[in-house]
């Protein structure tokens, strides 16, 4: 079985934030570790790959040439090789535009199954997983608490996550599926070993491409100029206010409350 | 000597480094107080590779360098000394011997599980009446010809990973000859012995004053047989053999050392910027920051040095005197530094809520195992005078 895991290099919240001028990350100048959401996921591979012999990891990632470090520390934990895509026009890409890569990188490549997180903590946006999954036409289970495999059925069963309950989904194989970070079951570390030869075996075991080598996609949707989202405004955490405090009774704190909530419309 | 700190370097200590701070840290004031052997822990690094870090691919390791396995060591003892003793002396007193003195039957059987982490080791060499005076050594091990086994006889003290180990090394007289001038001269050979076998048992087991989960036990042999084949190295050329496995261990314990009082500053930086005196933190008084400028100018020059010795240790035959001058400065730094950290934390310092109090008194400990400073100083200024 071939499983695909999508994983991404963002800034890690130990350290500054900085932006460009066009309000995107400045990525370069920013210590970075391999997203959380991305790394359950990685381990959920490996895990199946534990459990199914035969079975190979590999890892993806857009970014700067810098990106190949989240792929070392990937192969370092058990993943057997990576692709790394990297060229100037994809920068500055939202995910559409991500998405849009990814798939086109993808389609290069054999899977039964792609493991995404289920979403980066410097984005948010949850979209890039089922984003690609639509430009490839397989089926998408997304926010797995549990990945079970059945490989003589080529079936996935997921434990997906929801608001007030677990959907159990099955799905064909080939699919994606975007992890929860919940999926970790324990830390999972890298081994010296490993390292030693995820470093030694770079040249042999990592994969670059840029644009020429993505399959089926239109420069119009790659980069910046490929992104429909225009970022308005970016900043760094802003500090709340202290918030009102006052002191009333039971009875009229609720109708302070009300009034408030009133007043803002939110009611 | 140079060292190189290349990428692979930088990716070994992020992974030691965010093992320690996950899977150590949240144990070591436990264990400090209860005493108790971190064996998951043990587990844990077994399966991630710590227990075989510089121990060839094909004989079950991770084929790292030394430097790497002392980064280990390092980062471990930034937040337990404990835990990184039982690596260093698993790996260079156990593993290093094997490695270097076994035959291929001996790797295949003792040492591939060892580096892998299923069997914890130890190595014997002091006794009660032989700690400096390693020579003075009274354990025998004698021939019986008519079983092809030898018998071991006698009793091993202040032996690290004592009880919890399973594959042991031990140092033992095997003859006795003249020398130049026709006095009785010990000659000592080196032996594998397995927990469990009879005649092999264990007396006190000691109370320190720090690494207090390290197991720490009297070795007791009485007619103890062990198989002729479990003679490690060369019958009669056992002391230079422990010497040897000694100097790799020095650089283990000073990577240990290095770490404590790495570690005493990384919690004291922490603790001068929150602790309010006067009206201000006490980070921002000329002595706290003029001590820790001195305290982090000697670790830092420890580290070139422990590092320096790791190096020594892949590219030359001999590095005693790399090894001991990385330990003798190491761990005189160790206790300097960790009883300033100490100091600078004031009563709360002197507390066991803090973790200082433990690093300090885990940092005694290197000044006087696997030689004392003393000896350090004899190894170096024995080599200036020859």
């Amino acid at each position: 079985m071939k499983i695909v895991v999508c994983i991404k290099q963002v800034p890690d919240t130990k350290g500054g934030v900085v932006f460009n001028p066009d309000g995107t990350l400045n990525r370069a100048a920013m210590l970075t570790i391999m997203n959380p959401d991305d790394k359950a996921g990685l381990e959920a591979a490996l895990r199946i790959k534990e459990a199914h012999p035969g079975t190979t990891v590999t890892v993806l990632t857009m970014g700067l040439p810098k990106a190949e470090d989240v792929l070392l520390e990937a192969m370092a934990m058990g993943a057997d090789d990576g692709v790394l895509v990297t060229d100037r026009v994809l920068g500055g890409a939202d995910t559409w535009a991500t998405s849009t890569t990814i798939a086109g990188a993808l389609r290069n490549i054999d899977y039964d199954l792609i493991i995404t997180g289920r979403q980066a903590i410097d984005g948010d946006t949850a979209q890039v997983g089922p984003q690609i999954a639509e430009h490839l036409g397989i089926p998408v289970i997304s926010y797995a608490e549990d990945i079970k495999v059945d490989e003589a059925a080529k079936t996935v069963e997921v434990k997906r996550q929801y608001d007030d309950r677990y959907h159990i989904l099955k799905a064909n194989m080939p699919c994606l599926v975007t992890a929860l970070a919940e999926l970790s079951k324990e830390p999972m570390y890298m081994t010296p070993g490993g390292i030693f030869d995820a470093v030694d075996q770079k040249a042999d075991r990592i994969t670059v491409w840029g644009r020429k080598d993505l399959k089926d996609v239109d420069d119009k949707d790659l980069g910046l100029k490929g992104s429909p989202t225009k970022i308005a405004k970016a900043s760094d955490k802003v500090r709340k206010g202290a918030g009102e405090k006052v002191s009333l009774d039971p009875q009229a704190s609720v109708e302070y409350i009300m009034g408030k909530l009133n007043e803002k419309h939110l009611i | 000597m140079d060292f190189i700190i290349d990428k692979k370097h930088e990716m070994a200590r992020s992974l030691f480094a965010d093992f320690a701070q996950k899977e150590v840290k949240p144990l070591a004031q436990e264990i400090d107080e209860t005493e108790e052997f971190p064996r998951a822990t043990v587990e844990k690094m077994a399966k991630y590779g710590f227990m075989g870090i510089a121990v060839p691919k094909e004989y079950g390791g991770q084929g790292c360098d030394p430097l790497t396995y002392v980064m280990c060591v390092e980062e471990l003892a930034k937040v337990c000394g404990t835990t990184a003793v039982i690596v260093s002396a698993h790996s260079s007193l156990c593993c290093d011997p094997i490695m270097n003195y076994g035959t291929e039957e001996q790797k295949q059987k003792y040492l591939v599980p060892l580096a892998k982490g299923e069997k914890l080791g130890a190595f014997a060499l002091t006794e009660p009446g032989a700690g400096t005076d390693a020579q003075g050594a009274q354990t025998k091990a004698v021939l019986d010809e008519s079983t092809n086994e030898w018998v071991l006889n006698g009793s091993k003290c202040f032996i690290t990973n004592g009880k919890e180990a399973d594959i042991y090394v031990i140092i033992a007289v095997t003859d006795i000859t003249t020398d130049k001038k026709g006095r009785p001269k010990k000659n000592f050979s080196a032996f594998i012995v397995e927990k469990g076998t009879p005649g092999f048992t264990f007396g006190t087991k000691e109370k320190k004053m720090g690494i207090r989960a390290s197991s720490t036990y009297e070795l007791i042999f009485q007619d103890c047989r062990i198989p002729a084949e479990n003679l490690l190295g060369v019958r009669g050329k056992g002391f230079q053999e422990a010497m040897h496995t000694l100097d790799g261990g020095r650089i283990g314990i000073a990577a240990q050392a290095l770490g404590l009082g790495e570690g005493a500053i990384d919690r004291t930086i922490e603790f001068v910027k929150e602790r309010k005196q006067f009206g201000r933190s006490i980070a921002a008084f000329q002595n706290t920051q003029f001590q820790l400028a001195d305290m982090a100018t000697r670790m830092q020059a420890a580290q070139y040095l422990v590092y320096a010795a790791a190096e020594a240790k892949k590219n030359k035959p001999r590095f005693s005197v790399e090894a001991a001058e990385a330990k003798l400065f190491a761990a005189e730094a160790a206790m300097a530094v960790t009883t300033k950290a100490v100091q600078l934390h004031g009563g709360y310092g002197y507390t066991r809520e803090y973790d200082v109090e433990r690093m300090m008194r885990d940092a005694k400990i290197t000044e006087i195992y696997e030689g004392t400073s003393e000896v350090q100083r004899m190894v170096i200024s024995g080599n200036l005078l020859k």
